[in-house]
């Protein structure tokens, strides 16, 4: 409770309270989390389920709109795609694979990038400059790049069926390690500055071990700038993912992310059946659009200094 | 000498980098598929199979052949496209033109549109046209590339018909041998301007905050101050001295997100059917076409690495000023 009490009278409570974008934006986001979270409960069927689609259903319009070739339905409140599937639970379902896979291909990029930055900025030297030549090379070859050649790489070896099994797998492993650098980098500059501080040359001379040191005194200090780039990041991941999705490398259509319900329903807006599309996408773009402006408040509120844009 | 050095030492790493992704090419060659079974079938007998392996070198040891691989990729074969039957790097070089097209056009519309709105915004920082670029970049960096692609078909080419949805269309103009280009005649660019600026969408907020944020630091500074204080032109101290410098960190971003632009080709040309060089990668894929795989890898690779390593090199040449020695 005490803690509570202290967040609500912080500094950082009084900025958001003020602004009126970080209040719109948060619970923007919080809805699609607990919408994501909560999608077995919210959606009207299984998109998951084959014996649940009727192919006889397929590209129903939603419910206030019209189509040369359906009527609207009351049961598909945003329609159907071509296989009779209820939109409102595949993009339900969607963004839960979506939310699920770029909060984990994060944890995986923090994780490497937090041990990397540390040990290179704590140990410095020749682990330093390997590690920090790594990351140039990493990035100069670009995410999206290396995402793409890797998991076309493992679709043509595996063969289409195993690789649907291993999709979400697959997707948080390679953009979890594609984007590692970002945060080695920020943990780096962080850990030069805190290193030569007189907590960590006390901590030193008591004895602690430089495990502990790292993790247990200089990392707790690095944590805004962290939190900073991660809402970005997560966008990021979102974005990738939907890319890599939309070109067949990701999510399969029989268990789709918001990226391949894209996908599945880019070929019919030319016939006219532009929800099938255009519905997902809204939800994409809002998703992105509200964490990034989340992540632009937090990098105003977080580091005044640094921002410049 | 430290220039020379420093040359030396980034074209080193840029064989290196060379080097890793000619290996990762060629483990994929042996990872990936059969070479015996897409020539001959599965009709020949077990003796002949392994008669045929060892005259194509398949039971040489690994570094043997990544030798034989090493030595005819230097010279330029990559083996034939199992689709195209046709040697890989020739499919490349026919689908590079349309690519190129692509991103010269959308290096236009970056450069068109980013440079004067950054200026604009750097310059008149609280008027309403800077506030509203700035709030539509931020929305613009959170539309992925092929939603903007398939968003454009909607609106131009299906609900108001005004521009093809697919292809670069038959109207193309050769200007050198084997180089057919869409910019010079009508039906040429009708094809180009949508896939030029889906491809560009993802760059443009980039650029336009890029060269806000350097021009409004430049502004900051005393020798603008002090033209200010001679009594120039108010548009001789803007485009005169505070433009060009902020030109330098423009040109060395702007060198970099070339090659990051030639990932992004790959969606837009998906979503236009653009026939170039990534659509036919991921045609590649679908079909497991090795040895075009391999190409496409290789021959992308070293546009990376080239552009990384020019774009590195220049800019210690215009930039006296960064430490040479601290870089490497």
């Amino acid at each position: 409770m005490l803690k509570l009490k202290t967040f609500l009278d912080s500094d950082f409570f009084y900025q958001f309270k003020s602004d009126r974008v970080a209040i719109i934006s948060f619970s923007v986001i919080f809805l699609f989390f607990a919408a994501a979270l909560f999608a077995p409960l919210l959606s009207p069927m299984d998109p998951h389920d084959p014996s649940q689609i009727d192919i006889m259903d397929s590209e129903i319009p939603p419910v206030w709109s019209s189509s040369d070739y359906a009527e609207p339905d009351e049961r598909f409140l945003l329609g159907t795609d071509a296989q009779g599937r209820d939109m409102l639970s595949a993009i339900l379902y969607g963004l839960r694979i979506s939310i699920i896979i770029g909060l984990f291909a994060v944890a995986v990029q923090m994780g490497l990038g937090i041990a990397i930055g540390l040990i290179s900025g704590y140990v410095g030297g020749r682990v330093d400059a390997f590690f920090m030549r790594l990351a140039d090379i990493q990035l100069s070859l670009s995410t999206m790049m290396i995402a793409i050649i890797v998991l076309a790489i493992f679709q043509a070896s595996f063969g289409a069926e195993l690789y649907e099994e291993l999709a979400i797998f697959m997707l948080v492993m390679v953009i979890g390690i594609a984007e590692w650098p970002q945060y080695a980098r920020t943990i780096r500059a962080s850990v030069l500055a805190e290193k030569n501080k007189e907590y960590v040359d006390a901590a030193r001379v008591i004895g602690l071990s430089s495990p502990t040191i790292m993790v247990r005194h200089i990392l707790p200090n690095t944590l805004s700038p962290l939190l900073v780039i991660s809402t970005v990041q997560v966008a990021n991941a979102i974005i990738s993912e939907a890319a890599l999705s939309f070109l067949g490398l990701g999510m399969p259509v029989t268990m789709p992310s918001l990226g391949s319900l894209i996908s599945a329903g880019f070929e019919f807006i030319f016939s006219g059946s532009w929800w099938i599309t255009t519905i997902p996408s809204i939800v994409l773009i809002t998703l992105i659009l509200t964490i990034n402006l989340l992540g632009d408040w937090l990098r105003d509120v977080l580091n005044p200094k640094l921002y410049k844009g | 000498m430290a220039y020379v050095a420093f040359f030396i030492k980034r074209f080193f790493q840029a064989i290196v980098v060379m080097f890793v992704i000619s290996l990762i090419g060629f483990s994929i060659q042996d990872n990936l598929g059969d070479p015996l079974r897409e020539m001959v079938g599965v009709s020949v007998s077990e003796a002949e199979r392994e008669a045929l392996r060892d005259e194509m070198g398949l039971n040489d040891p690994f570094l043997v052949q990544y030798g034989r691989f090493l030595s005819k990729a230097v010279q330029g074969d990559l083996g034939d496209s199992y689709f195209f039957k046709r040697p890989a790097l020739d499919v490349i070089m026919d689908k590079f033109p349309a690519t190129l097209d692509l991103v010269i056009g959308a290096t236009i519309i970056i450069l068109g549109v980013s440079i004067p709105l950054g200026c604009y915004c750097a310059i008149r920082p609280k008027s309403v046209l800077s506030k509203a670029v700035m709030a539509i970049s931020i929305v613009g960096i959170s539309v992925p590339v092929f939603l903007t692609a398939i968003f454009c078909i909607y609106i131009f080419a299906v609900t108001l018909g005004w521009l093809p949805s697919f292809g670069r269309g038959e109207d193309l103009v050769e200007i050198l041998p084997g180089w057919k280009t869409g910019f010079f005649t009508l039906d040429g660019l009708r094809h180009l301007i949508m896939p030029s600026f889906a491809l560009s969408s993802i760059m443009l907020p980039l650029f336009i905050r890029l060269i806000r944020s350097e021009m409004m630091e430049v502004l900051e500074q005393d020798y603008i101050k002090f033209a200010w204080a001679k009594g120039l032109h108010p548009r001789r101290v803007w485009f005169l001295h505070a433009f060009k410098n902020t030109l330098l960190p423009v040109v060395t971003v702007g060198g970099v997100q070339i090659g990051i632009m030639l990932a992004y080709t790959i969606l837009t040309e998906t979503v236009f059917q653009w026939p170039g060089l990534g659509f036919m990668f991921i045609e590649a894929v679908n079909r497991v076409d090795t040895p075009l795989i391999i190409a496409y890898i290789i021959v992308v690779g070293l546009i990376f690495v080239a552009t990384n390593t020019i774009v590195d090199l220049l800019y210690t040449f215009i930039n006296p000023t960064v430490r040479i020695m601290g870089k490497g």
